[in-house]
């Protein structure tokens, strides 16, 4: 824990020196320090007592030293957290559905790498759930649903700290707005990450992305401009590899331009839990097993059985004749009878 | 009666966020009330009619919307005391972003939207620095990166702050936030006393007075002019 302080008699340069992360604090908070930079912190931020000062810029000394103070000490323990302080598993207990009856299951656990669809019609409860898991229910919410974390009663630091999202989410109507490259992109994000290796973190998730977009792009490729299939190999690459959060919402992963075997498999390699909104029956028995949700509660689970599986491969191969159906009609080619192959 | 203050930009979402999150309120048996503080214009009393709520509108017209907000802040709790209310939300657009809308001891909150912006936290000043809860709204039509970062740059100018992502259309997250507003061992009956968290943009010029002639002639009070002269090397 960072005081006011701990802080306040050093000057910027030592500040910068000993917390790496706080130039953009002074950054963002449009404190310029050019030329000042061997000033203690105290008489930097004296420009703010003076009252026309203080006014004009809407900010007061005291405010922006424990804030600055709060800050180091979140992004410390932001960058202190082990690895083995991750999520291996989540677990749900059973709530009550619309009608007030519970649930029709006792105990629901999801390991990291596993795959759970979740299918119900439109307004059945899949959001209920999703938010239920977003905000480690503990019998609080609307479905009284509990959340364990690890086997254990959920730290409630999950809900409200920008740095620990438990989840990050997928959906079909996701875009990018920034106005950058994807190089750019990537920097920028790997940056709010603290992450060291930028560089190597950049060609990691740029070379996964390819790997899994029908059409190939590059890194100076304006992510507005990106095909819907590689913006959404896109986003799935970088939330697989960069983003911290150990659960992944995805609300269907629509079959055009991206190859959603490979997307599901970089997901399940980099020791995601994912959970999937769909009805596509390829992605549906891609999954370990599916939550059917019927009237506000979880109505069933299903295992994905050995019989389904089978079925997989025949649907997979459907799926590839209209995938190189696609391929042929892009480069100008015609469809043929024997295209079909049945 | 609780007391809540939301403010933001324009457009950010505050209505939808504060509707939905009032339909988790009247699931609880709670009686809420909303007044909505607006400049020129604004029919979204009528939707919080249409939510079953009690509604008050101010319009400042004229003056600067922050200042007519905080002259109208005690009448406004002493009606929602009046009304029986067990929880009142003021609702004000912040239009300049120097705005200052929070009273020190009155939960405040801030919606913001991830369209507005990567560089949009560090443009605004008191409404977002000093806020208890950041609502970050259209979350479901940018990318999780985006999102991410958008996140992490509210929280790097307002460390503090709880912050949530709502989805105003869906109601994702309502539920959740209207938790952190409500406490049944809190009681305000006065603001009178209560201090600003943070003085208010001011200004006093001959514009403020009516004044529409342009010429430096037709300028008195408080007046600031831009630097124009070519800057040599460092100041």
């Amino acid at each position: 824990m960072i005081t006011t302080q701990d802080i306040q008699q050093q000057t910027i340069a030592e500040l910068f020196e000993q917390y790496p992360f706080l130039p953009g604090f002074f950054e963002e908070n449009t404190l310029d320090v050019d030329g000042q930079i061997n000033e203690k912190l105290d008489d930097f931020l004296n420009i703010l007592d003076d009252e026309e000062e203080k006014e004009n810029r809407a900010m007061d000394k005291t405010q922006v030293m424990e804030s600055m103070a709060e800050y180091i000490t979140q992004m410390l323990a932001f960058l202190g957290e082990d690895e083995d302080e991750g999520v291996n598993s989540i677990t749900l207990l059973p709530g009550t559905n619309k009608s007030g009856e519970k649930e029709k299951f006792e105990e629901l656990t999801i390991n990291k790498s596993e795959i759970v669809c979740i299918v119900g019609p439109t307004g059945s409860g899949k959001s209920r759930l999703l938010a239920d898991i977003e905000w480690v229910a503990q019998n609080d919410t609307p479905t009284s649903r509990t959340i364990l974390v690890n086997g254990e009663k959920g730290d409630k630091k999950w809900r409200v700290t920008s740095g620990h999202k438990l989840v990050a989410q997928l959906s079909q109507n996701m875009n990018f707005v920034m106005d950058l490259s994807v190089y750019e992109f990537l920097e920028l994000h790997a940056q709010s990450r603290l992450v060291e290796d930028v560089e190597g973190i950049i060609n990691k998730i740029f070379e996964q992305a390819n790997n899994l977009a029908g059409e190939k792009f590059s890194l100076d490729t304006p992510i507005t401009s990106l095909s819907g299939g590689q913006s959404r190999a896109l986003m799935i690459a970088d939330t697989a590899i960069l983003s911290k959060s150990p659960i992944i919402l995805i609300d269907e992963i629509e079959n055009a331009g991206i190859d959603r075997k490979k997307a599901l498999e970089l997901l399940v390699g980099e020791e995601k839990i994912v959970l999937m909104a769909t009805h596509d029956p390829i992605l549906a028995l891609m999954g370990d097993r599916r939550i059917v949700i019927k009237n506000g509660g979880i109505h069933k689970v299903i295992e994905t059985s050995g019989d389904e599986q089978n079925l997989l491969s025949e649907l997979e191969r459907m799926d590839n004749v209209i995938q190189n159906m696609r391929t042929r009609l892009r480069h100008g080619e015609i469809i043929r009878q024997e295209d079909i192959g049945f | 009666m609780n007391l809540v203050t939301v403010s933001g930009p324009p457009s950010s979402g505050k209505t939808a966020v504060i509707l939905k999150t009032i339909d988790s309120f009247q699931k609880r048996g709670l009686e809420v009330g909303v007044v909505k503080f607006d400049c020129l214009y604004t029919d979204d009393d009528i939707l919080y009619e249409k939510a079953g709520v009690k509604v008050k509108k101010g319009l400042s017209g004229s003056l600067c919307p922050d200042h007519y907000f905080v002259s109208n802040i005690e009448e406004v709790t002493q009606w929602g005391i009046k009304e029986g209310l067990d929880i009142l939300i003021t609702e004000s657009a912040g239009l300049c972003n120097r705005c200052s809308p929070y009273v020190k001891s009155v939960t405040a909150v801030c919606v913001i939207d991830n369209l507005s912006g990567i560089n949009t936290p560090k443009k605004i000043g008191p409404m977002l620095k000093s806020a208890d809860i950041v609502i970050i709204t259209k979350g479901d039509i940018v990318s999780q990166a985006e999102r991410e970062v958008f996140a992490s740059r509210v929280n790097t100018v307002n460390p503090g702050a709880s912050i949530m992502h709502v989805n105003g259309l869906t109601g994702q997250g309502a539920y959740e936030l209207s938790t952190l507003l409500y406490d049944e061992k809190v009681e305000v009956k006065t603001l009178v006393g209560e201090k600003l968290r943070f003085s208010m943009p001011s200004a006093l010029c001959s514009y403020c007075l009516g004044e529409t002639r342009i010429g430096e002639s037709y300028q008195m009070g408080n007046v600031r002019k831009i630097d124009m002269e070519d800057k040599k090397g460092k100041k």
